[in-house]
């Protein structure tokens, strides 16, 4: 079925053909002297003059800050949201504390990955943050699939930053007093300025940190209250790439797209046990066939995702393909760089099941020549998560 | 005026053309970002104007390095492989690549100079 929405119904933002977007804080990474590149429709900074490797650093050692106010927030009211998100995706969120957030999976009839968000319940709605060049049809999809079991609303004027690092807790409690108490993946309103924010205790580095949701037009002041502090720096989408690479996580067009499930992604950890063969809730959303089979029969998955270190220091960037001892491709690279924090060559790919057993030998092609590789565990830097 | 300049952004100095020497431009780093890692060329091997004769790497992307003029590789810079950073902070000096004997040195004639590189690289 073609998800069509109604002509009266409620969009996102979009740009007049052969432009792009701006966020909220798009004059403020010009004052900072950002590189700016085109990003999912909106001009964004890859990285401010500071550079990748210093961004990266920064965000392991102090606190960063990064505008993701180009992805999609969203938000679903009535008392049916929770059934209406379970009916399309495979978590739980009928138990989802309120106050709570979560990490979910939008599927297609599949069983594919139509994209991966975050979802947090806040008694009154679901806010929900997906990818900002999958908001347009993935607010498509719900519209033709649940606008008849809840109202959604898309906010397109809300501003999104994060500030992750392990200073990022004392500088934002500073700003606003009882963020501290927050638990990694709890999620919390609060006033600043008279204003409303939303703030959630996560992010997309590994490390303990923020997410901010905020009106647009509040985003440069507070964005600029947060770098007067002299452990914080902006940071762009070039070392957010390199963080959550480092802490294993997926970026949608890269390691997650419309043909690959959540068992072979490796993301089986999201989906509850209650919406699993068995469960109080089983299946109920769309491909449920095709996973819960993946889920119990493991042999009935084509690929596996896993994380890779080149044996000698070497980068390996997708979409290097992956040879065994005999020269057979058995898989490709997905994300590749060599490593900020570790200053090795790591690698996320999908290998055939027989090859993803850390410790296994292969090789990946890098211009031509064979690069020895080794499956190791994710993440390759450990999370720093604040659980309590 | 001994340096010359390609539409590759890199440039060779051929006051000697038996060591003519290459490397990436200021313009080229600064595109790049920070330079992680370099591929250097095999000593002895030769190379045709615009073949590939290296590779160098930043976080983010990787660009190939290409022979300005034929020749034959003499020396590498090994200090260049083991700090790329050299790429970015001395791109003209320590931050060299490599070295050529030119075998056609009339190829010269048809790199840039100083000012329409630079004119170049703001178009």
């Amino acid at each position: 079925m073609t998800a069509v929405p109604c002509p009266s119904a409620p969009h996102f933002p979009s740009a007049a053909p052969g432009e792009l977007l701006h966020t909220p804080l798009h004059s403020l990474h010009l004052e900072l002297g950002a590189r700016m590149v085109e990003f999912a429709g909106y001009h964004m900074p890859v990285q401010f003059p500071a550079g990748l490797m210093a961004e990266h650093t920064q965000t392991r050692q102090s606190a960063s800050l990064f505008d993701v106010s180009h992805m999609g927030q969203l938000r679903l009211v009535g008392g049916g949201a929770a059934a209406a998100l379970e009916s399309l995706m495979p978590m739980d969120l009928q138990d989802l504390a309120v106050n709570r957030q979560r990490y979910g999976l939008l599927l297609n009839d599949q069983a594919g990955i139509l994209d991966d968000l975050m979802l947090v319940n806040r008694g009154n709605d679901f806010l929900l943050v997906v990818n900002g060049a999958c908001k347009q049809a993935d607010l498509a999809h719900l519209q033709a699939r649940i606008a008849n079991l809840c109202e959604i609303e898309p906010l397109g004027e809300q501003a999104l930053l994060a500030l992750q690092g392990p200073l990022a807790a004392s500088v934002l409690q500073q700003l606003v007093p009882g963020v501290q108490q927050l638990l990694f993946m709890d999620g919390a309103a609060f006033v600043w300025e008279g204003c409303e924010l939303f703030i959630t205790r996560s992010g997309y580095t590994g490390e303990d940190g923020f997410e901010i949701s905020l009106p647009g037009p509040l985003a440069e002041a507070f964005a600029r209250a947060l770098l007067h502090h002299p452990e914080v720096a902006p940071a762009g989408l070039g070392a957010r790439n390199s963080l959550r690479l480092e802490a294993g996580m997926c970026l949608y067009g890269n390691e997650l797209d419309a043909s690959t499930t959540p068992a072979e992604a490796g993301l089986l950890w999201a989906v509850q046990k209650v919406r699993r063969s068995g469960g109080a809730r089983a299946g109920g959303f769309p491909g449920a066939d095709r996973l819960l089979a993946q889920i119990d029969q493991p042999a009935l998955r084509s690929r596996q995702r896993v994380g890779l270190r080149a044996l000698e220091r070497i980068p390996v960037r997708e979409p290097a393909p992956l040879h065994d001892d005999s020269g057979r491709q058995i898989g490709q690279v997905t994300s590749g760089l060599l490593s900020p924090s570790l200053n090795q060559a790591i690698a996320q790919a999908y290998v055939q099941p027989a090859f993803a057993a850390p410790g296994t030998r292969l090789h990946a092609l890098v211009r031509g020549k064979p690069v020895p590789m080794e499956v190791i565990p994710l993440p390759f830097v450990p999370s720093r998560y604040h659980r309590g | 005026m001994s340096v010359q300049f390609s539409k590759d952004h890199e440039w060779i100095n051929a006051a000697d053309q038996a060591a003519a020497v290459v490397g990436i431009t200021v313009h080229a780093q600064d595109a790049l970002g920070d330079v992680v890692f370099v591929e250097l060329p095999e000593v002895g091997k030769t190379f045709a104007q615009g073949e590939v004769a290296g590779v160098v790497e930043s976080v983010k992307a990787a660009a190939d390095i290409y022979m300005p003029v034929n020749g034959e590789i003499v020396e590498v810079n090994e200090a260049l492989r083991d700090d790329p950073s050299l790429a970015n902070s001395d791109p003209l000096g320590a931050g060299w690549f490599f070295k050529i004997k030119l075998s056609d040195p009339e190829q010269l004639s048809a790199l840039l100079d100083e000012a329409t590189y630079t004119a170049f690289t703001q178009e």
